[in-house]
């Protein structure tokens, strides 16, 4: 009679062990790279009805941020402009082109154009521009180089580490308020050290880290 | 050995493919982002750029009715909101907002921000716009726009005029004004003379 446990069973669970151990690491590496906004998040671009391009107006012109998102600095959300604020320069400037042609419409009929939007938190997240912007904290720490941006992506995960990671530390991401909305500003040397950490002493900056604070 | 080489060989070429589908982070993506938890993300209540089915015409941010007035906006016919005298339609001369540093400084940021584009930085009609093709920018320099009342520049500012497009809704009513203060004092800086320079400054000018 045959045994009925032949002699490789010896191996089997320290096999077993050590394969369910491989698995899951493997396993593991896979859920932390893309069970993250930094995978899910970031990248997305989706094509808008009108291809309005950051890069031409805000970096060619040197159109300031605020002469088409005009709310920011007075309110929790950051407006889209209307179509008149298209119409301002489009009604001499390619004012024929198709690529425009929604623009018209929506400057003769009022409906207003659907564009996508990119950057969303969820619901129960309680964000506001304006403590940010008018505390010294320039749009593309949040947002990336959109002035170099042909079409707008998301450029940073948002996820709630990112927060956190500056509502510990503002004084490395503060700036002087007049630099805001200068994306290509770059903080002159030991800047953080001396100036950053003034600011938020003198200003009296309270980045709170209370739950209660995102999520009210 | 062969069933550790073959075990590898699954986990490897598991790998690739996942990879291979998924892509790395960062990556350019047309779809949306998937939400893997979707706990209460989306919660049905209007946010701005939502749209709504209960209005025919599907918008969520309502327009004001005919009539109405918004808590908190500015309805009063004064000089301050009209740039017209009370219950006429005369315009006002002289602003309606004492001139300070602050309000100055406000309306140069204003200016920069609002009309630098075409108007440029001397607003002298030579913005950056021009080189585009906006071929009628008015040089505000001129005569006719100098002799303009505060009211006058006010009324374009908030509806616009021939050409150019109204800044009503951009800009909030205090800013306006700042901007013609700061406006005023570019167009006196080129009409300045030299009785106008204090005598012990004079020793600097060429
Ligand atoms: C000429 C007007 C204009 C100017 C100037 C402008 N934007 Fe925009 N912006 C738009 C329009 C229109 C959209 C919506 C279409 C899109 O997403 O491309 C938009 C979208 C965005 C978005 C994405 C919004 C979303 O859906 O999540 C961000 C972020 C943004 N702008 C940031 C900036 C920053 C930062 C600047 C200054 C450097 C700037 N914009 C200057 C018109 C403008
Ligand atoms: C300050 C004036 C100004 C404003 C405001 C403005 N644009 Fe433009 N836009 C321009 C100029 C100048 C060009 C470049 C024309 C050229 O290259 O000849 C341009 C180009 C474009 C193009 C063509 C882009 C390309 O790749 O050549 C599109 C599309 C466009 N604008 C959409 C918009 C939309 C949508 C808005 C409103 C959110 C807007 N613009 C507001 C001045 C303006
Ligand atoms: C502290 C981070 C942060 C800063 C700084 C910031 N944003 Fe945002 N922005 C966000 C977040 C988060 C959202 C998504 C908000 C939501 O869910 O509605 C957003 C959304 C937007 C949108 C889409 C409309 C909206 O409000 O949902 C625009 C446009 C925009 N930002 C423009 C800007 C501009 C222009 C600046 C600089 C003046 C700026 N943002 C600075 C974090 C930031
Ligand atoms: C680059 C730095 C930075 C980032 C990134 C950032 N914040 Fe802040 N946040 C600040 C600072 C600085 C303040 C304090 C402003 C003040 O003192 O008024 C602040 C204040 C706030 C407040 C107001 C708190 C209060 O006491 O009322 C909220 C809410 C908030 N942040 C939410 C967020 C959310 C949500 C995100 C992520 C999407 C975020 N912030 C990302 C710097 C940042
Ligand atoms: C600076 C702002 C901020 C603060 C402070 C903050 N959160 Fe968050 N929280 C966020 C943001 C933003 C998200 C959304 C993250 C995302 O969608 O990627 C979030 C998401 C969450 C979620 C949902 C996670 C999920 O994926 O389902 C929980 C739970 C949560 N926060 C708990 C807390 C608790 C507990 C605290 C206090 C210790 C706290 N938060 C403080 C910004 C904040
Ligand atoms: C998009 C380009 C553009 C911007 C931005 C702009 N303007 Fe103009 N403006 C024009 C054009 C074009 C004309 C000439 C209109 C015509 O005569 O057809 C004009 C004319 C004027 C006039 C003369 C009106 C008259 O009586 O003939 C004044 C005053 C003026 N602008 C002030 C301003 C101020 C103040 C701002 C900033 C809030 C501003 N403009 C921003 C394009 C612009």
């Amino acid at each position: 009679m045959s045994d009925i446990f032949p002699r490789w069973t010896n191996k089997l669970p320290l096999r077993l062990l050590l394969g369910v151990l491989i698995v899951g690491s493997v396993a593991t590496a896979g859920v932390t790279y893309y069970f993250t906004p930094k995978y899910t998040r970031v990248g997305y671009q989706p094509i808008q009805p009108v291809p309005f391009p950051h890069s031409v107006h805000a970096d060619q012109l040197g159109l300031d941020c605020r002469y088409c998102h005009n709310g920011v600095e007075q309110s929790w959300y950051s407006n889209l402009p209307s179509a008149n604020t298209c119409m301002n320069c489009h009604n001499q400037v390619l004012s024929a082109d198709p690529r425009l042609a929604l623009v018209r419409d929506s400057f003769q009929t009022g409906q207003p154009i659907s564009w996508v939007q990119i950057h969303k938190t969820p619901d129960y997240v309680y964000f506001n521009h304006s403590v940010h912007v008018n505390r010294g904290v320039s749009c593309v720490h949040c947002h990336g180089p959109v002035d170099k941006m042909d079409e707008v992506y998301h450029a940073k995960s948002l996820s709630m580490s990112f927060c956190l990671d500056c509502h510990r530390d503002p004084a490395s991401k503060i700036r002087p308020p007049e630099e805001v909305y200068n994306l290509n500003w770059v903080p002159p040397e030991n800047f953080a050290k001396d100036k950053g950490a003034k600011f938020v002493h003198d200003w009296k900056v309270n980045a709170s880290q209370n739950c209660s604070a995102c999520h009210r | 050995m062969r069933y550790w080489l073959s075990f590898f060989l699954v986990i490897i070429v598991g790998a690739i493919a996942v990879i291979g589908i998924a892509g790395f982070q960062g990556g350019k993506s047309r779809k949306p982002p998937i939400e893997i938890f979707p706990d209460m993300d989306r919660q049905p209540k209007i946010r701005p750029q939502t749209g709504s089915s209960f209005f025919s015409d599907g918008k969520a941010s309502r327009v004001a009715l005919l009539g109405t007035i918004a808590r908190g906006s500015h309805y009063l016919d004064t000089p301050l909101v009209t740039g017209q005298l009370t219950g006429s339609t005369n315009f006002v001369d002289v602003m309606p907002l004492a001139i300070t540093a602050k309000l100055l400084a406000r309306g140069r940021e204003r200016y920069q921000i609002s009309c630098l584009p075409c108007h440029g930085a001397l607003a002298d009609g030579n913005g950056i716009t021009k080189k585009y093709g906006m071929a009628v920018v008015a040089n505000l320099h001129d005569k006719r726009i100098v002799t303009q009342t505060d009211g006058e520049l006010f009324k374009t500012i908030t509806h616009g005029k021939n050409l150019m497009g109204g800044y009503g809704a951009n800009i909030a009513i205090e800013d306006r004004w700042a901007i013609i203060a700061h406006l005023r004092t570019l167009q006196l800086a080129r009409l300045g003379i030299l009785a106008d320079v204090p005598l012990d400054r004079r020793a600097g000018l060429k």
